[in-house]
């Protein structure tokens, strides 16, 4: 055997690698594409998008921690309109399957995303992250709340219609992952994001104080692997016909692996990027060369197998 | 008058391996020669590079980014920078322990490059610490343009003064300040701009070095027709833009101040559209 079927399918979108970027780490796709072409990675999840243009946080907006990294952007960004009119023509120029990143303040402002979302052709899915920790108001992360989180799915679902595929992106600074999961899928989303980055926080010992302009950040990067890996596990767990795009901490074709075999359909790749700008290629052909060596005939053969083993089929 | 900063991403930017071939220490500092084929032939003065730092299984998972101080062709080696790296931090550390013949990844150029006047005007190049590192081969370049070169080095003490013996052939004069006064003139670098801007008829002022001495300088600049070049300083995740963690809040034409990227619209910045005073606030 000397070739894999790659493909791999996110609700009803067919991509021909499961490797994607992460959402905000791949800016516009343009500061990407001069160390690979953007048409051979499965496809571009662009930087979350709000209605309006936003600033983001104060710096700093970064600190390196073992094995991983804060970031407290809080979401800059040009806006739906601009981002529209200048990245996704860019994006279809170079070929590049897109998936379009959204967040919101409100129920209604995702709504009012998807809506302008639904005639813009070229667009393979919506991630509707509902889970970005920097906001001012934790009350705002969706993701925390299964009630809020339903909602905002529903509105999505409503407003975006039937055609392209829901992914809902969640956050692991929740109790119950799966109930939240289940949540948003009887709402209406077709596949999940798994997971978003987790609250951390450095103090700085030479002010003595929190060293991200906005006190708190994401963590990032290999140190939340595991837990990325357990939250895929779990969700698949619970429902292992819903497509999860794994990601959180992936910089190997075996981290890959390891979060297809806990049940992901898809794996993003963020962090990895910031220090090895060709991540995604390289991922992408470790992963086609370990699953050749373990023997799997395609990719769908290994999503979830972790599972299979355990029932000892 | 100066010509305008380039403000997009530098597609010369390639990631290499790339070997280094000499390690010296001066002063405080390392000097390090890398190995960068035909790579040096797209780095001008501002740009800089990012290197993988800590070996294989580091837990150091970001680059660290460096200014380029000189670029040259080595009839041995080939194309090659110089890089002075301060080893403060456990990432520079780690630079500054890889001997000769040790193969770095590295990718480079990145970011914006110092404009040059296309006329030989006056220009007063200023620089802190080792940020004074990447004026010397500005410098070279500026003298070629015929421009007559003045030079302002400062810092906290003599050691932290980076000032080789072969890069100072390039500048008309060097004047050094020192806080304690171990070298040079007590006082900061800022002392004399104001009376060097009027008596040399300065064009344009390349700074390069703490951000609070950029925004000291670019109130000096501020009313004049200095044209105020500076390389900026802010922390960097990934170097190629993707990260959007090291943001400064900088004016366009019309007045509108929007977060810019460091890495991709600097380091070399207009001084007079960054708005100092906004820099680590909510805009």
């Amino acid at each position: 055997m000397t070739t894999v079927d790659f493909s791999t399918t996110l609700g009803n979108a067919w991509f021909p690698s499961p490797v994607f970027t992460a959402s905000g780490c791949a800016s516009s796709g343009r500061e990407l594409a001069q160390f690979f072409p953007l048409h051979e990675i499965g496809g571009v999840v662009t930087k979350s998008v709000m209605s309006k243009a936003r600033t983001g946080r104060p710096t700093p907006r970064m600190a390196e921690t073992p094995s991983g990294m804060l970031n407290s952007i809080g979401l800059q960004g040009p806006g739906l309109d601009a981002f529209l009119a200048k990245d996704i023509p860019y994006l279809i120029s170079q070929k590049a399957r897109i998936i379009v990143s959204i967040a919101g303040e409100t129920v209604e402002e995702y709504s009012t995303l998807a809506r302008k979302l639904r005639s813009v052709p070229g667009i393979s899915a919506v991630e509707v992250n509902i889970s970005c920790p920097n906001v001012e108001n934790r009350g705002l992360v969706f993701a925390c709340d299964p009630e809020a989180s339903r909602r905002v799915i529903d509105g999505v679902r409503r407003t975006l219609g039937g055609e392209l595929p829901i992914i809902a992106k969640l956050s692991p600074d929740v109790t119950d992952l799966v109930s939240i999961a289940k949540g948003v899928v009887d709402a209406g989303a077709d596949a999940l994001a798994l997971i978003n980055t987790v609250l951390g926080m450095v103090i700085n010992l030479d002010t003595m104080r929190p060293h991200l302009g906005g006190k708190t950040g994401g963590l990032s990067g290999p140190a939340i692997k595991p837990i990325a890996v357990r939250a895929v596990y779990q969700v698949h767990e619970a429902m292992p016909k819903v497509p999860i795009l794994g990601m959180g901490g992936v910089s190997s074709g075996r981290d890959a692996l390891e979060m297809i075999a806990a049940g992901a359909s898809g794996v993003s790749i963020g962090t990895a990027s910031f220090g090895n700008p060709s991540a995604l290629v390289q991922i992408q052909n470790e992963l086609k060369e370990l699953l050749l060596a373990k023997g799997f005939a395609s990719l769908r053969d290994a999503i979830g197998f972790a599972h299979r083993l355990e029932d000892g089929e | 008058m100066a010509s305008v900063v380039m403000a997009q991403i530098n597609k010369s930017a390639q990631q290499i391996n790339a070997m280094v071939v000499s390690n010296k220490r001066v002063g405080q500092y390392h000097q390090l020669i890398i190995n960068v084929g035909d790579c040096a032939d797209n780095c001008k003065p501002g740009n800089f590079v990012a290197i993988k730092v800590g070996g294989e299984n580091s837990r150091m998972i970001l680059r660290r980014a460096f200014a380029i101080s000189r670029v040259s062709s080595n009839p041995t080696f080939g194309g090659t920078i110089e890089l002075i790296v301060a080893p403060h931090g456990q990432g520079s550390k780690w630079l500054c322990a890889q001997g000769e013949g040790v193969t770095l990844d590295v990718v480079a150029p990145l970011g914006t490059a110092f404009g040059i006047p296309t006329q030989p005007v006056q220009v007063l190049l200023i620089g802190g610490g080792y940020g004074s590192a990447p004026l010397f081969g500005l410098a070279e370049v500026l003298n070629a343009r015929g421009c007559r070169v003045d030079m302002l080095l400062g810092a906290s003490t003599a050691n932290k003064i980076y000032a080789p013996m072969e890069g100072k052939r390039a500048v008309n004069s060097l004047r050094i300040y020192t806080e304690d006064g171990s070298m040079g003139q007590m006082g900061r670098v800022t002392d004399p701009i104001a009376s060097l801007i009027a008596d040399l008829k300065i064009a344009v002022i390349y700074s390069c070095g703490p951000m609070a001495m950029l925004a000291a300088i670019n109130q000096l600049t501020t009313g004049t027709d200095v044209v105020h070049q500076c390389a900026v300083e802010e922390a960097m995740a990934c170097g190629v833009g993707i990260c959007m963690t090291c943001v400064l809040p900088v004016a366009d034409a019309s007045g509108e101040v929007s977060m810019l990227r460091s890495c991709i619209d600097g380091p070399v910045m207009d001084g007079a559209l960054v708005q100092w005073d906004k820099v680590g606030k909510t805009l």
